[in-house]
């Protein structure tokens, strides 16, 4: 397909791309557009409710995607970074709720009698809307830069994340002087511009934020995605020596794009929490943040449809499941991740794609994003004699 | 102050015997196959619900089995856990390797299925899995038999999948809502269930006024001590253990030279399950046993594994030991009573003291870790050579 592009002339490939890219944005509009005039009509407010808390666990699947399906980097403690986001929004409702001088009513418990100093800033609006996406990223920046400096990668970086995940757990359970500890921050009790957030309007409002944010990291992803930024990523995970050699300095692309993922985390953590009440350490558990890996893997690597499609119906499998059938949610989901991994290692976009060939992506305009993930060890080619070499 | 310490040192290396137990199947099996295995904790669970089992075996026979039963559990917790390594290994792992991310992602989803089965398992489901083996396997194998089957494997696999699945499945289904209420009953539940360790073992040994050594931790230590001894002779000692030890180092020319590299996967994942399965044994000694058993000890072993290095069995010690006594000091406090109670040492003090609680511990330790690692990535006792991979 490449060889196709690079074959026509430059002008009409740049009008297919551009077409392309056309037929994309109409496409995400329509689909905004649903989202936000028709299915609020068609769903019952507990229903709308789960769909909206489903598309910000897709954000996150956007984030992961950006590191793991686009750099090779499989992190599995991508609950911290949600948990940061979504803490950073539910200390700001909860500061906003109270009067001037009061105190978050769980102090009382412990005997606090005072604001502890990290919390002060976040009495700040703006503070807070910056802050749910910067430290989640500079967390995640800082903790990229100290393992990737060190050519730390693979299994080690994936155990390490997860390591740094059970730490995180671990700090905020433990601390109930700061932050209550494992019963978490409720949010749907308190009060955000004026509203109740578990209010029917607050609840509309933040859908739509979701529908609006998910759209603007797609576009993000997207962008970063496809340019040079974009290969460099793609170069990374095939062949980080490569790289290396080549004169480029693969951790400091490694490191940023790890931040800006767990920026995105960041962002979905705070959209979640609002929907669904509360944020509490639960959310930062072991399990929670692998599952986030496989909602990638099922949509399709290296796709960010794919990722947005895979967390969705990934949810919606859980929610339908583990209301009628909770013991057999746990034998669906491991069974989900060994078929993902050895039968359909490029997910449902991957085999939509084999199956329905070139007509349906290229009309969809996802041909462009195509970088199909590779295998650790690349096949090699086979040699081919060329027809001018029998001849001699 | 030095029973103190003697006391501190005693539970940090009983700690970090805990950690070794676990975390040396892991290194083995990652050593040589750059595969993290995050279904260890749970074959740890089977050789756990393999001594339950045997113990109330045990209780049932009366006499002195019951002070007894560890020698015939400790042996089983190693055949089952290595047999479902073995198990593993063979049917998925096998397609996996040269992809260690996908791998670590299959393990998992095998951890699950073995959570929901042990709280899940029942006389009904046993019955549909027999069904299922007998329909699919023998449906295979008369298909094999009888027709072309590379023409036709690509459809009738799954579908001999799926058909064998669905009527396993109404068997589970129908045995389950028709028999008595006793015979559809899980055998274990999602609850957790009490090894009671035989009588010789509950005791301790008092030295001194205040220092005590409890029977079971030092069963422990003489336990991992043992497992070492062998793990040592069997890569040192054995025909297999040279040939394990020559595809960790170099896999490739190994396989050139004749060496069944495949064998030699299956026989050191087969070893290193069988070792978490008497990590399993080891821990029933210390507490109630669960389904969630695994989780609790199996990302220190990673951080065993991750400190200690590949390829040498003393780096998988030292990290052991030295986590283990880190935790405890910090965890207990003890590192707070160093100092003097002066104003000169209050910001010291107050800062060990915030971390003195065991999961605060651990906070502090990973940390330390990662300090560790901006020194020696490749963790204490990397492998020498010109690779330009860690």
């Amino acid at each position: 397909m490449t060889t196709n592009v690079a074959v026509q002339p430059r002008r009409a490939a740049k009008a297919s791309e551009k077409r392309k890219l056309m037929i994309e944005v109409v496409a995400v509009i329509a689909i905004a557009l649903f989202l936000i005039l028709i299915l609020p009509m068609l769903l019952s407010g507990f229903r709308l409710n789960l769909v909206g808390r489903f598309l910000a666990l897709a954000i996150v699947a956007l984030g992961i995607d950006l590191i793991w399906g686009f750099t090779g980097l499989l992190s599995l403690g991508h609950g911290i970074f949600f948990a940061l986001g979504g803490y950073a929004f539910a200390m700001y409702l909860e500061l906003n709720t109270l009067g001037e001088g009061q105190l978050p009513e769980f102090f009382g418990l412990y005997g606090v009698t005072e604001l502890p100093l990290f919390w002060q800033p976040f009495n700040s609006l703006p503070f807070t809307m910056l802050a749910i996406f910067t430290i989640p990223a500079i967390v995640a920046g800082l903790l990229g830069y100290l393992v990737f400096r060190n050519r730390i990668r693979g299994v080690y970086f994936s155990i390490l994340t997860q390591a740094a995940l059970v730490v995180f757990f671990n700090l905020f359970n433990g601390q109930q002087k700061l932050i209550n500890g494992t019963n978490g921050l409720k949010t749907s009790t308190s009060v955000f511009m004026g509203q109740q957030v578990g209010s029917d309007g607050m609840r509309m409002f933040f859908y739509i934020s979701t529908v609006i944010a998910l759209i603007a990291m797609y576009a993000l992803c997207r962008w970063l995605t496809s340019g040079r930024f974009g290969r460099m990523l793609v170069a990374i995970r095939d062949d980080e020596n490569r790289v290396r050699f080549s004169g480029y300095d693969p951790t400091a692309f490694k490191v940023l794009v790890f931040a800006v993922s767990g920026a995105i985390a960041g962002i979905a953590g705070a959209l979640y929490t609002v929907q669904s009440g509360i944020i509490s350490p639960q959310v930062m558990d072991i399990a929670f943040s692998i599952e986030m890996v496989i909602w990638v893997a099922v949509g399709g690597r290296a796709t960010l449809v794919g990722a947005i499609l895979g967390a969705v119906l990934v949810n919606m499998a859980r929610s339908l499941l583990s209301e009628r059938f909770p013991d057999v949610w746990l034998f669906f989901q491991g069974a989900l991740f060994l078929i993902v991994v050895t039968a359909l290692p490029d997910g449902i976009i991957g085999w939509g794609r084999r199956q329905f060939g070139l007509a349906v992506s290229s009309a969809l305009g996802l041909s462009s994003t195509d970088l199909p993930y590779l295998d650790d060890t690349p096949t090699p080619e086979p040699i081919v004699e060329t027809p001018e070499y029998a001849e001699k | 102050m030095l029973e103190g310490l003697i006391g501190g040192l005693f539970n940090g290396i009983s700690i970090g015997a805990v950690l070794l137990i676990v975390a040396l199947g892991l290194a083995i099996v990652f050593g040589l196959m750059g595969v993290i295995n995050l279904a260890h904790g749970e074959l740890m669970m089977f050789g756990a619900y393999t001594t339950f089992v045997v113990q109330n075996a045990a209780k049932s026979m009366g006499g002195i089995a019951p002070d007894l039963y560890i020698f015939a559990a400790l042996p089983l917790a190693f055949l089952v856990a290595a047999l479902l390594g073995l198990l593993l290994e063979r049917t998925v792992i096998r397609y996996l390797y040269g992809r260690p991310l996908e791998t670590l992602l299959a393990t998992w989803g095998v951890s699950l299925i073995l959570i929901q089965f042990i709280r899940s398992v029942s006389w009904p489901m046993v019955i549909g899995l027999v069904v299922f083996a007998a329909l699919f396997f023998v449906g295979r194998w008369v298909l094999t038999r009888y027709t072309d089957w590379d023409r036709i494997s690509s459809w009738a696999n799954p579908v001999f999948l799926g058909l064998s699945g669905a009527i396993a499945a109404l068997t589970w289904f129908l045995t389950q809502s028709s028999g008595s209420a006793q015979f559809a009953r899980p055998w274990f539940g999602a609850r957790n269930v009490d090894v009671t360790p035989p009588s010789w073992l509950r005791g301790g040994i008092t030295l001194g006024n205040t220092l005590q050594f409890p029977s079971a931790r030092l069963f422990i230590i003489a336990l991992t001590i043992i497992c070492l001894a062998a793990v040592y002779w069997f890569l040192n000692g054995t025909a297999w253990g040279l040939r394990i030890r020559s595809v960790t180092q170099n896999r490739g020319m190994s396989a050139c030279l004749g060496i069944p590299t495949g064998q030699v996967d299956a026989i050191t994942f087969a070893l290193g399950s069988g070792l978490a399965g008497i990590a399993g044994f080891a821990v029933t000694l210390l507490g109630s046993v669960g389904p969630n058993l695994g989780g609790n000890y199996i990302v220190d072993a990673f951080m065993v594994v991750v400190v200690g290095g590949v390829g040498k069995l003393v780096g998988s010690i030292v990290a052991a030991m030295v986590i283990g006594i880190t935790t405890y000091l910090l965890g207990s406090g003890t590192m707070a009573l160093l100092f003097p109670p002066s104003d000169f040492f209050q910001p010291i003090i107050g800062f060990f003291t915030f971390f003195a609680t065991t999961s605060m511990a651990k906070v502090l330790v990973f940390a330390l870790i990662i300090a560790f690692l901006q020194v020696r990535p490749a963790g204490l006792f990397p492998p020498k050579g010109r690779s330009v991979e860690l």
